[in-house]
Formats: C-alpha cells, structure tokens, sequence
C-alpha cells in the first residue's frame, strides 16, 4: 500500500516539475533569444556594446532622441495615472464602503468594465473626448494619463478592494471621529496607513500596465517607450529589442516586489479580522 | 450597584429626548427618550433589533435622528459632527489602530487635541496603568488577546477625558471568564474617572451587574428605566419579566391586589391585572419545591448551575415549572419524583389570561 503511495507520489513529483521545465522554456527562451539577438557582434561575436549604449543615457539621448522623448513620457504618465487613480479610486472605494454599500456593486462594475472593452474601441470612444483634450490643455503625451486611468482600473480595484476587505473600515472611522479626527485624518493617518500593502499593489500594476502600453499611444499619435520602442525597430532593431527586454525585466521585477513589499503590515491589518471571529483569552 | 457612585463630579447630564429614526419601514427609536444623571452608568438592554445601538449610535453622532433632540451638559449637540462631540467611545469589533502601539492608539485622541509630547506620554502612561496594560504599551493590536484590545480601547477613549463614554457591546466577543473581569474593571474604571456612561448590552446579567440603572428596550422606546434590583424584583410590564431573569407564568386567580397560584396566595406588583383569571409571573427562587408521593406536579429534569440548581416540574395542569434550589438538592429530586409545588409570597406581576 505504502509502495503504492510513493510511485504516485514520484509520479507527481515528476509531472510538477516537467510542468514547471515547460512553463520555464516558454517564458525563458524568447527572453534567451532576445539577449541574444542584443549580444550578436560583427562576425558572429559576442558583443555587449548594445548594452553599455543603452546604460549611457547622454549616449542614448544623442543617438536616439525618439527613444528618451518615449521613455521620459512614459514614466511621467506612470507617475501621472498613479496619482490619478489613487486620488480618484482610495476616498471614493472608502466612502461606498462607510456610507454608500449598496453602491459597491455599481462601483465594482464600472470599475472591471474597461476588461471587456478592446483597446481599438477605447480609442475610437475617446477621439472626440481627446479633441476636446487636445484644445483645452493642449497636445501633451501626458494627457495619455486620463485613458490609461481607465484601463487600470480594474487592477487597481482589485488590489483596492482586497485591501479594504483586510480593515474593518467602518468601525476604524468611528473609532477615529469619536476621537476627534475629521475625515481628511481619517483617510490619512487612519485608512491609508493601513491600506499600504494594497496602494502599493495598485500602484505597482498601473506602472506595470503603463509602461507596457502601446495601441493607445500609437493610435492616438503620441510617443511613448513603446511606440518609440516600434519605430525604433525599424532603424535599429538591437536597441529596440534591448529596450523591450529591459522593460520586461523591469516589470517582472515590479510584480516580483510586489509580493514581499508590505508583507508584515498586512498582516498586522488583517489580524483583527481574524480575531473577530473568535473567542479571546485575557 | 446602585450604592456605589462617583464621587469627583467629572460627569456630565445627558438628556435625549423624542428620539426617531427610521430605516424604511423599521422604526429603529421610536421617540426614545432617556436622561442619564451626571456621572451615572446607564445600561441599555434589549434584544436584536431593539433600537439600544441606534440610540447610542444617535447620542455618539454616528447616526443621525429623523427628529428629537440631544443634550449634554445642557447644550444641544444634535448637529454636532461626531469628532466635535468629544465622546470616548468602545465599540463591539476591535477597534485598535492596526498600524500603531498600543500607546500610539492611547496618545491618538490627544495628538489630534495637540497636547504636547510629554502631555501625550504621561496621559497615555497612565490610562494604560488604569487598564493594567503598562507592560504591552510597545504591542501591536495583533500581538494582544481580544480582551487586551478592549482595554486598550478603553484607555484610548478615556484619555481624552471624554464628556460622555459610550460603550457598545464591548464585551460580546470575549470568553464568559474574561468578560466577567473586564466588565467589573470597566465599572471600577467608571466609578474611578466619574465619567457619565452609556453602555449597550444583550446580556441582561452584565446589564445588572454594571449599572446604576438599566432600561430595558422594546421596538424603539424604554419599556422600563430602574436600578438593577427593582428591574428584576419589580418588572412593570410582562415583556420586561420576561426578558430580564427566567419566569415562570403560571395560572392563577386574582382577588384585592394578591392571585392564588400553586397552592399559595402573593402580593402583585402595581400595573397588574387585579381580578379574575390571570397569568401569574413567577420567578424560580420565588416557588418552593419539596418531595411528596400526594404532590401534584412530577419532576422532569435538574440542572446544576455551580452556585445553584434549577429543578423542572409538570404540574397537573400541563404547566412547566422551573424552580431554583441549592445545588446540592438537585440530586435529591431525580426525574418522576413527585413534588408539591408552593408559590412563597414574593411580589409577583399578573398578567391577564388569553
């Protein structure tokens, strides 16, 4: 019977980690065949001269002015569609959850929508808006940051949420008001200290989105890194591919912090939920 | 209780008066009126759904009354947002800051009152002392037992020298053994600081044990607002004899203010039904048992309770009797014996028969 057990157990042992072999080599060998295609030299050499030209940024703003314009824009509208989407989803996902419950539902799904709309469609939605855009503040890339609130919304909402459902908010404010704090000390030094772990976690996925974002900008005519990143190619395909293989490395490594960033404090706010539900010794 | 009262004069009057409010078709207070004396401890008691948290929720600011009035201190504060009503408040879940110490928690309410540092400190220092917890002062809400977080709580609502503390069910998440330490510190707390104090409950043996009055709530209005002991002894309606301690109806006939009931005739209370047939609310320490193979009751079950015992009885007439007796004579009354049941002469509430 124990036999048994364990030529299943190998069994499944093996099965794990040809399944993790196979999910490593489809992820692992297109970024193998990027860093190699950016190490290719004259002669069938190894070079890592495309490397050090992209790590010297007065070299990179000299040669390729298209792709610092791109990467500046994209990491303004990161910082911009953070922003946005904190100020405009943290108060209002906190005030339906203490005074307007019944709207959750509502919120939820105007807030997951954007998932099943195609960006083509987002596009040919917003042209008349982005007139409007264009005429009143002008033809900054930046304003790129209003379309992009959308499409982070969903995520966002997600990480949002998780971390609310974490605090029992409403009884924080009370807490707090009945000692005196008004909302804005509420939300600051009561709400936000506790949602870290789930800003972070939006914040980090809006960045992630961003920086990968292309049809948009493209369809729009601005530059972003992506849109820079496709000209570019056409020219100089190396760097190209290099600039998009560092993007990616950058955005695994931004997913990667985010499952340890904040790691202690959410579990300090999720501690008395759990408790709540049981009995408690002095 | 009653007997014991603060002494240094911290406490404020509280007075609400014609409270409503509803929530579509369900009236929560249904012009709730109720004064609490200055550094009185007032408990209210009722079942689920009763109005007892909306009140307080009402007189906290949390919640906002359709139309009545309330005052503290004689000045009315109905529109006064609910940081400004300078209220310590404990409330059922825990409530700790989940980010801060426990003194971080404690020195909460005084930052926002911008005491200095030192003022902070010392205050904090001591409510923490108040409460027993000097030695978790450092501890995360996480890192202390339930009823750790409620004291902590407790610390944190009185430092701000509150005009009024509200306590909303504060113990209903705790063990029996831990809840009956922490409500008799809450009441040493209480008669310590003078501070006039609204406190919620469920639980009819915490609402007797803390207050100097307890008003018990039905469908949104005081049914009835008296000392612990006349509440229990003295019930003015049947709703409230029946909701505080365990009764006993029983049939009986009422003539000139007393009822024959089992054999034995009582006194009734005022409010009572005076004559013809009646029910007759009886409390079990209000019967005597004793075995007799002539009695006209059998006995179908006993129960030791530690301190005492309850004995069941059918009586000829069909009717369960429970009847309270010293633990140690549990044993002498086993199933199917049979008994004679006498009603002892304690004042009683009639009722009448349907």
């Amino acid at each position: 019977m124990s036999g048994n057990r364990a030529a299943a157990r190998r069994k499944q042992d093996v099965f794990r980690w040809v399944t993790i072999g196979v999910c490593l080599l489809f992820f692992a060998l297109p970024l193998y065949g990027m860093l190699e295609f950016t190490t290719r030299g004259p002669g069938g050499t190894r070079s890592a001269q495309t490397w050090a030209t992209l790590l010297d940024f007065g070299k990179v703003s000299a040669e390729y002015p298209a792709l610092k314009e791109g990467f500046l824009a994209s990491v303004g509208l990161a910082v911009l569609t953070v922003l946005i989407m904190l100020v405009l989803l943290v108060p209002t996902m906190t005030w339906v959850r203490l005074r307007l419950p019944g709207l959750s539902r509502t919120v939820e799904f105007l807030c997951l929508l954007p998932l099943t709309v195609p960006a083509i469609v987002l596009v040919v939605g917003l042209t008349p808006v982005y007139a409007w855009v264009t005429y009143l503040l002008g033809e900054s890339t930046l304003w790129l940051s209003l379309a992009y609130v959308i499409l982070v919304l969903p995520y966002a909402y997600r990480s949002l949420d998780a971390g609310l459902r974490a605090i029992d908010v409403k009884t924080l404010a009370e807490a707090s008001r009945s000692l005196g704090a008004g909302w804005g000390t509420v939300m600051m030094r009561v709400i936000l200290p506790n949602l870290r772990t789930a800003v972070l976690s939006a914040s980090f996925l809006s960045v992630a989105l961003v920086l990968g974002e292309f049809t948009i900008a493209n369809l729009f005519s601005r530059k972003n890194l992506q849109v820079a990143m496709y000209e570019l190619g056409k020219s100089d395909a190396q760097i190209s591919i290099a600039v998009g293989l560092a993007a990616l490395v950058f955005g695994f490594l931004v997913l990667f912090a985010m499952s340890f960033v904040g790691g202690p404090r959410s579990a300090t706010a999720a501690a008395p939920r759990l408790r709540r539900t049981r009995k408690e010794s002095p | 209780m009653t007997s014991m009262t603060s002494t240094d004069g911290q406490g404020v009057a509280v007075q609400l008066t014609g409270l409503r409010r509803t929530y579509g078709a369900l009236n929560a207070l249904d012009h709730f009126t109720l004064h609490i004396a200055p550094g009185e401890l007032v408990a209210l008691l009722g079942p689920s759904g009763c109005g007892k948290t909306t009140a307080l929720r009402c007189l906290a600011g949390l919640e906002d009354p359709d139309s009545g009035r309330i005052e503290v201190g004689g000045r009315d504060i109905t529109s006064v947002p609910t940081s400004r009503r300078d209220m310590g408040m404990v409330f059922q879940a825990y409530s700790l800051f989940p980010h801060m110490t426990a003194r971080q928690n404690v020195e909460f309410g005084l930052q926002l009152r911008k005491r200095s540092t030192q003022e902070r400190r010392t205050r904090a220092a001591d409510m923490l002392d108040l409460v027993g917890l000097s030695d978790q002062a450092d501890k995360y809400a996480h890192q202390m037992s339930g009823g750790q977080q409620q004291r902590v709580a407790l610390a944190r609502a009185l430092a701000i020298e509150p005009q009024v503390l509200l306590l909303d069910e504060p113990l209903s998440a705790l063990d029996a053994k831990v809840r009956t330490q922490l409500r008799d510190e809450i009441r040493r707390i209480q008669l310590t600081v003078g501070t006039t104090t609204l406190f919620v409950t469920h639980d009819q043996e915490e609402a007797l044990a803390v207050a100097d009055r307890v008003g018990v709530m039905r469908a949104g209005h005081l049914e009835q607002l008296a000392a612990p002991e006349e509440l229990y002894a003295r019930p003015t309606s049947e709703f409230v004899a029946d909701f505080v301690g365990l009764t006993n109806r029983l049939p009986g006939t009422a003539v000139d203010g007393h009822a024959d009931v089992l054999g034995g005739r009582v006194p009734l209370l005022d409010g009572s039904a005076t004559s013809g047939e009646v029910m007759v609310l009886v409390r079990p320490e209000g019967i005597d048992i004793a075995a007799d193979p002539a009695g006209d009751a059998t006995v179908l079950s006993g129960s030791f309770l530690g301190a005492h015992g309850r004995v069941t009885a059918e009586t000829a007439g069909g009717h369960h009797v429970v009847v309270q007796v010293p633990s140690s004579a549990v044993a002498a009354y086993p199933p199917g014996t049979r008994v004679r049941l006498t009603a002892r002469g304690d004042r009683a509430l009639a009722v009448r028969a349907e």
